[in-house]
């Protein structure tokens, strides 16, 4: 055990959580709802989705704000903090586990699937069978498989936007990182500075992103369809986009609270889980430049 | 920095709330969430138990005569569903709710606040997973592991899905607060190696729960965009493979079964000293034991997939992989034999489901190698003699452990001893007609009859037929445990005291019958001997 507690701490009641659980049912099932609608539906499954979408977003607020309150008035101790913080790391854990998933996935298309369908390795009858033309490659002439699923595609190139998108997110982890030394130093305007780069950076990479996608849709024909090359291309690239959405965000809200003074040298969970988790978005990108854009 | 302020409200300091709604829905206490928990994995029980007796009784006689074939597929694909996820993983996290604060000295959960966001996502999922039975579209019908491309048939599949993600996160965030907790509140002095076995197990459970539960839900997300947004992840006409789903779901689906085994070993590994009157024969070993079987837990996914054509050095090495993980799981039977081996013994309905788990959970390992063996997998592969397989390790395992945990901790939960001649009853009812149940499926397997099939060939009917009186007699015995949770809770006379059985040990017997609201404001003193391991070095 690290420190010695003379007493421990344990929360107040909160409604939050079981509005939190109401509110991610309702999205939830209105998304249900919606995918399974038939046609001439009444869109009730869309209400149900925003009304649940809006719900999650007044929770978290309300959610959080409690908790910010509750930090503010000194109630936490370093028991709570680490506990924070242990909380933060596993679930970071967690997303990578996430990710490897697909990851995964896109290892065994390329490693195993693939080739196969194209014949190789032994008593892989499907090539033979169904598509004896089928000269296994990735990308843009084979990567939407023997079907030729969604027509013929090209893919993003990696040396334009997606080079210039890694050098955005490297740069914005350093700024992150000189943001949390100057907290550490006390220097709040130096924080808000490279803090707000940090924001603005992720705002821009956010933005290439949404070109790039227009761009393969609209002229490159590359879209969810493109067999499993678009699947894996989009599903990867999208789940990492919609982490670089929430860790702006994430940023965006630990502004203001630098802004409103809300952290102390000794003090500031909060700055330290969002830069984790802003860290994290970094490498799971440095890993999708590597393998879905280089190689 | 850390003085006065324990509960940050006064009036909860010393009793529970009043209002319904603040105490239940807005928890933030451990003993109460765990408390819900339990009834809802009780109810999921036997929610999940009235399908199983559809399933058994349209077994009952070759032919079809109750259901229709569709209902059938749904039945046996929400009985897994509903008692894997709904049942025994929610049992063990309230049994680790109400228990681990108690056990290392802890007020509460590290995050007391998602634990109770952790309860309250599961009823919601249910509803969101079940309602599909009632949908123009009918439940998933295409078995537990939803393989596709059957699975992509289901009309509801995207109900499921989302049920899916729901109980992922709120398994997810059960096991970080339980990590935090083990390595965050342990009262000064619990050092990790004098921790109860529970205890070990469950945080190594936990670190699995968060290591695969994830994987799941990228495996399941995959089914939903191939469906309804026209990805190819398990098409091969567009690339992609149907064999790629199993490999994504055996990745968190072996791991899986061991999330709902590893906690039933802790409990066992705390029943049988206590009514053995002797410490736990080997404790290090114990937990070298849970942690190298979670280890190997993700290095075996594939034999489960051994017919579906892998390369064949593939299937040889997770074959030898799947036959290590019967070393360690050896080393546990035989520390609890040992650990029995000239103990003093009294025969409690705790020992009994704890001396029926470790001999029952043995032929499910033992039926579990036979599997593990390529060859011998080809045949058995989808036959009746898996599912013995996995009710063995499952039901007379991971089931009769929550039973006898939950008989050996209702004193310390309720303050009143349950009634010991009708726990005796619902024992012995349940073990012999579990093995009534159970047992000829091994027969009918080995004989070829397949799983999930609603009617069979003539030749496997006298099997059936008592396997189906073995369910229905099975399922019946389980209305007496209600009988005796009732009585226990509500009528009960007989007090029981801190340390409700003679041969308890461990911090959760220092405090008072039943545990009050509140516990360990501030840190406990240890005393190495009230520990059940406590003199682990000596
Ligand atoms: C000595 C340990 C074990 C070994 C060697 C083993 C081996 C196997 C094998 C090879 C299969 C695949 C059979 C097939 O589909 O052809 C299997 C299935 C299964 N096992 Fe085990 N097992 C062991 C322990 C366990 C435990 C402890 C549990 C759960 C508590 C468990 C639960 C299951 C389940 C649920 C299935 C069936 C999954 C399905 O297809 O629906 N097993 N086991
Ligand atoms: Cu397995």
């Amino acid at each position: 055990m690290g420190q010695q507690h003379d007493a421990y701490f344990v929360p107040t009641k909160s409604f939050w959580p079981f509005v939190a659980a109401a509110v991610m049912f309702t999205t939830m099932f209105g998304a249900a709802h919606w995918l399974n609608a038939e046609p001439g539906d009444s869109g009730f499954g869309r209400t149900v989705l925003a009304v649940g979408a809006i719900g999650v977003l007044g929770m978290f607020f309300g959610w959080f704000r409690s908790v910010i309150n509750e930090s503010l008035s000194g109630r936490y101790n370093s028991q709570v903090d680490t506990s924070f913080r242990m909380g933060m790391m596993w679930f970071i854990f967690s997303e990578v586990m996430f990710f490897g998933a697909f990851f995964g996935a896109l290892f065994y298309i390329r490693m195993f699937s693939v080739p196969w369908l194209g014949g190789e390795g032994h008593g892989a009858l499907t090539h033979q069978f169904l598509w004896s033309n089928y000269a296994a490659s990735w990308g843009a002439d084979g990567g939407n498989g023997p079907a030729h699923v969604g027509g013929s595609f090209s893919t993003v190139a990696a040396w334009g936007l997606p080079l210039l998108n890694t050098l955005i997110l490297l740069s914005s982890s350093v700024t992150v990182t000189i943001a949390h030394h100057a907290l550490r130093a006390g220097h709040r305007g130096k924080i808000l500075v490279f803090l707000g780069m940090t924001v603005l950076l992720g705002a821009l990479f956010l933005n290439f992103q949404a070109h790039e996608y227009i761009e393969a849709y609209r002229e490159l024909n590359l879209t969810l369809h493109s067999g499993v090359y678009g699947a894996t291309f989009f599903l990867l690239t999208g789940f990492h986009g919609l982490h670089v959405t929430l860790g702006t965000i994430m940023l965006s809200v630990i502004w203001f609270r630098v802004l409103k003074g809300h952290f102390s040298k000794e003090h500031h969970f909060g700055f330290e889980a969002v830069a984790w988790y802003w860290h994290f978005v970094d490498v799971v990108w440095l890993c999708l430049f590597m393998f879905v854009y280089i190689l | 920095m850390s003085h006065a302020a324990i509960h940050d409200q006064h009036d909860d300091h010393h009793g529970a709330p009043k209002g319904f709604f603040q105490r239940w829905c807005m928890s933030t206490n451990h003993k109460d969430i765990g408390t819900l928990y339990l009834i809802f994995a009780l109810t999921m029980f036997f929610i999940g138990g009235s399908f199983a007796m559809v399933i058994r009784a349209e077994l009952f006689k070759p032919g079809l005569q109750l259901v229709q074939p569709y209902f059938f597929n749904e039945m046996t694909t929400l009985h897994a569903l509903v008692m894997i996820f709904g049942a025994i993983m929610p049992a063990f996290v309230g049994l680790g709710n109400w228990m681990i604060p108690l056990m290392i000295g802890a007020p509460d959960m590290a995050l007391p606040r998602m634990n109770n966001l952790s309860f309250w996502i599961l009823p919601f999922a249910f509803v969101l997973l079940l309602s599909t039975l009632f949908l123009p579209g009918g439940g998933p019908a295409g078995g537990w592991t939803m393989y596709p491309p059957l699975a992509l048939q289901s009309g509801s599949l995207a109900y499921v899905v989302f049920a899916i993600h729901l109980m992922g996160i709120s398994s997810i965030m059960g096991a970080i607060n339980i990590i935090a907790t083990i390595l965050n509140m342990r009262a000064p002095g619990m050092d990790l190696l004098k921790m109860p076995v529970f205890v070990w197990s469950w945080l190594i459970t936990a670190f699995l729960l968060i290591a695969v539960m994830p994987v799941l839900a990228g495996a399941v997300t995959m089914l939903l965009t191939d469906k309804y947004f026209g990805t190819s992840f398990f098409n091969p006409g567009g690339g992609g493979d149907p064999v790629l789903y199993q490999h994504i779901f055996w990745f968190f689906g072996h791991p899986e079964v061991y999330i709902m085994i590893l906690p039933a070993f802790g409990i066992i590994s705390e029943v049988i000293p206590t009514f053995a009157r002797k410490p736990i024969f080997g404790y290090k070993a114990m937990v070298f034991a849970i942690a190298s079987i979670a280890f190997l837990s993700f290095i075996v996914w594939a034999h489960h997939m051994f017919a579906v054509g892998l390369p064949l050095g593939a299937d040889i090495f997770f074959m030898y992989a799947t036959m290590l993980i019967a070393v360690p799981t050896g080393v546990k039977v035989f520390n609890w034999v040992s650990t029995m081996w000239g103990g003093s013994m009294t025969f409690e309905t705790p020992m009994l489901f704890a001396i029926a788990f470790v001999i029952l959970f043995t032929i499910g390992g033992f039926s579990g190698l036979m599997l593990a063996l390529v060859p011998a997998d080809f045949q058995y592969q989808d036959s009746y003699f898996v599912v013995a397989h996995f009710h063995y390790v499952l039901v007379t395992g991971a089931l009769f452990a929550i039973i006898s945990a939950t008989y050996y901790w209702l004193p310390k939960w309720t303050g009143r001893m349950y009634n010991e001649f009708w726990g005796k009853v619902h024992f012995w009812n349940s073990v012999v007609w579990v093995n009534v149940l159970f047992f000829p499926m091994h027969f009918l397997g080995l004989a070829g009859m397949p799983r999930r099939i609603p009617d069979y060939n003539v030749a496997f009917a006298n099997f059936n037929m008592i396997s189906s009186i073995g369910g229905f007699l099975f399922g019946a015995s389980q209305l007496i445990f209600l009988g005796v949770l009732i009585h226990c809770v509500f009528f009960s006379k007989k007090k029981a005291g801190e340390r409700a059985w003679e041969g308890a040990k461990g911090l959760e017997w220092t405090v008072p019958s039943p545990a009050p609201h509140h516990t360990f404001d501030v840190p406990p003193i240890i005393h190495d001997e009230e520990l059940a391991h406590g003199n682990v070095n000596a």
